[in-house]
């Protein structure tokens, strides 16, 4: 009966294939290990967001006079509101996390390179736009950070020579932010990015499904088939990492539940008490800090003097990332059998960006900014010298198959 | 993974020297306790709430309905007692005073304090409520050490007396005595800022009760999910 089911959607459909292609015949490496989970849960949490946010647009008024009202009106008012609330503003921070992670693991398992680099550039692009839902969506709860931080970002382009105050003016709609501005960045919100993002999502898991997954070995497990075409180091994505993934998503949610229903402020880090004030536009915070995840590329922009070369440092810091595919020389793609220039390139750049994040969220005094200085220079250095010390780096031989470490 | 794992840990030694190096400004805020359990501390800070916050400012997000079943009242309860200004249960906590009529007396129209314990923090509400000070150079006659040359005068000042503050250390001592022992006057703010922490957030005693149900949920998937796992797993070397 179900067969029957099945075949007559099949011949209609491709719905056999597509489970085949993705899930129960896609083959992946068996050796992924602990940086391997947070691609699935970056999905989950942007179904988490995405259905959240339809909920939160339901009681949610997109209107410079009702908005701050309605976003409390939703975290007393509205039945179990104040969840939905929480699961949307702690998601934002969690799918940063999660992505951010999972960067990372690109990073040190070189799954940007050949032949992933589409991978990675819609990798990239997603999370371009997901800067930019992030951005646009704190601007609805108009608070002050809300209003402050939207005021300072779009002002940004306003340093572009010529164009750049009518660029500006024409992104806000008005001349401050305003009504206006709120009621385009929460069009952009809800639909014109989510859209983008989604869009996006697919391309990045085509192109992934259709080079087949690295591994923490670096190693190409389609080099090696048996004779029925399956790679001898390949286990069907489901079962195998479908059992596998739900574990990590249970300690995931296990830790996310733990802030959500015990710190969902994050100490000021994911809900800024500042925003707890409705925004005024006569009175200006004293000091406007981006949400974490914007930080190291703030410290970036106040790092140069000049505002243009900020804004241009700020852009290049992000744009460098799409280069990476073309930057890195080395045959070798794991950090495990990469030599000892790219380990420590490496280990520079991750404490520059963490050191950026935490000084983007400091007062720019002298010390700081010049401490923003170095580490920006450190940051740019990891890719623009990248060419020249993966060439000449003393890599270690990469073993023929993949290893259970 | 040995060298990720040092990656990470050098990296973070060197955040945190960071942070050491950061120089906290600010003045010195005494904490308070926060326990939306305790009814009676939630009872008596709604009492010292509306009797003498309720009429420069409001509470405009806070229903009366939803305050008495938080804080273990009846309706009746809350209507004889504790409802000046509005009439209905189920209005919330606005007030009579026009915003530009404040701005005018004042300087600065009072802020609603629906949600001023979450950006303001409680610890903060604790501090300011208890170190008001003469100062004659002020409108009201007052100034206050957590909050310099606000507007608002020392409300409670029958109950904890004047203070004046030492020019140089900004120490406060007794100018006058008030009706309440110092102790008494402390337990009175300590009662009000947990009020306004409950206010600011009253969902927040629905939070932490689902929180341990869903933790333990969490857990009990995981003894399922985990050894599922490793059965499906247990031919893969």
């Amino acid at each position: 009966m179900f067969a029957n089911l099945m075949g007559w959607v099949d011949a209609r459909f491709p719905a056999t294939k597509m489970w085949e292609d993705h899930l129960s015949k896609y083959y992946a490496p068996k050796n992924f290990n602990f940086w391997y989970f947070f691609g699935s849960l970056a999905m989950l949490v942007l179904v988490l967001q995405i259905v959240t946010g339809i909920f939160l647009t339901m009681n949610y008024k997109p209107d410079a006079a009702l908005a701050f009202a309605s976003v409390e009106y939703i975290m007393r008012d509205v039945e179990w509101g104040w969840l939905i609330r929480y699961l949307h503003s702690t998601g934002a921070s969690a799918f940063f996390v999660v992505v951010y992670l999972h960067m990372f693991r690109g990073l040190i398992y070189g799954s940007y390179k050949q032949p992933r680099e589409l991978v990675w550039i819609f990798g990239m692009f997603i999370y371009i736009a997901l800067m930019a839902e992030a951005f646009m969506g704190y601007l609805l709860p108009w608070g002050q950070m809300s209003f402050w931080g939207a005021q300072v970002i779009i002002s940004l382009f306003g340093a572009l020579p010529v164009i750049g105050e009518d660029l500006a003016l024409w992104i806000r709609g008005d001349f401050v932010v305003a009504d206006a501005t709120l009621n385009r960045f929460f069009a952009f919100h809800v639909i014109a990015v989510p859209l983008v993002l989604l869009g996006l999502v697919v391309a990045h898991i085509i192109a992934l499904h259709e080079v087949g997954s690295n591994n923490p070995d670096g190693v190409e497990i389609k080099k090696n088939k048996d004779k029925n075409g399956i790679p001898v180091d390949g286990i069907p994505f489901h079962p195998y990492y479908s059992v596998k993934d739900i574990v990590g998503v249970i300690v995931f949610l296990f830790i996310f539940s733990l802030i959500l229903f015990y710190m969902p402020e994050m100490d000021g880090w994911f809900l800024e008490k500042d925003n707890f004030i409705p925004a005024d536009p006569l009175k200006t915070p004293e000091h406007i800090v981006p949400l974490w995840y914007f930080t190291p590329f703030y410290a970036i922009l106040r790092a140069v003097p000049d505002k243009l070369m900020g804004v241009m440092a700020m852009g290049g810091a992000q744009a460098i990332l799409f280069l990476l595919p073309w930057l890195d020389r080395s045959p070798v793609k794991s950090i495990r059998y990469r030599g000892p220039y790219f380990r420590w390139a490496l280990t520079l750049f991750i404490i520059s960006f963490l050191a950026l994040g935490y000084l983007g969220t400091q007062p720019a005094t002298t010390l700081y900014t010049n401490m923003a200085r170095i580490f920006s220079i450190i940051y740019f250095a990891f890719f623009i010298l990248m060419p020249w010390y993966s060439s000449i780096d003393k890599d270690k031989p990469v073993p023929e198959r993949v290893t259970m470490k | 993974m040995r060298t990720i794992v040092l990656t990470l840990l050098i990296s973070l030694m060197s955040l945190t020297s960071i942070q050491v190096m950061a120089a906290s400004g600010g003045i010195h805020l005494d904490p308070v306790e926060i326990d939306l359990s305790d009814k009676a501390s939630l009872q008596r800070g709604a009492k010292t709430f509306v009797n003498y916050c309720l009429s420069c400012h409001s509470a405009s997000f806070m229903r009366y309905n939803r305050m008495a079943k938080d804080i273990g009242l009846t309706e009746e309860q809350v209507k004889e007692n504790l409802m000046f200004a509005s009439e209905k249960i189920g209005d919330t906590m606005t007030i009579a005073m026009r915003a530009e009529d404040a701005k005018r007396w004042f300087g600065v129209t009072p802020p609603d304090l629906s949600v001023i314990s979450r950006a303001r923090g409680t610890d903060w509400l604790n501090t300011y409520l208890r170190t008001f000070y003469l100062d004659n150079t002020k409108a009201m006659g007052t100034n206050n050490l957590a909050f310099k040359d606000v507007g608002m005068p020392h409300v409670l000042w029958q109950q904890q007396g004047y203070l004046a503050a030492d020019a140089e250390t900004h120490h406060l001592t007794h100018a006058t005595e008030g009706d309440m022992s110092n102790y008494e006057y402390n337990v009175m703010i300590a009662d009000l800022v947990n009020f306004l922490a409950y206010v600011g957030e009253p969902s927040k005693i629905q939070r932490l009760a689902l929180g341990k149900w869903v933790l333990l949920y969490l857990f009990l998937f995981f003894l399922v999910a985990y050894p599922m796992k490793k059965a499906f797993w247990k031919d893969i070397h």
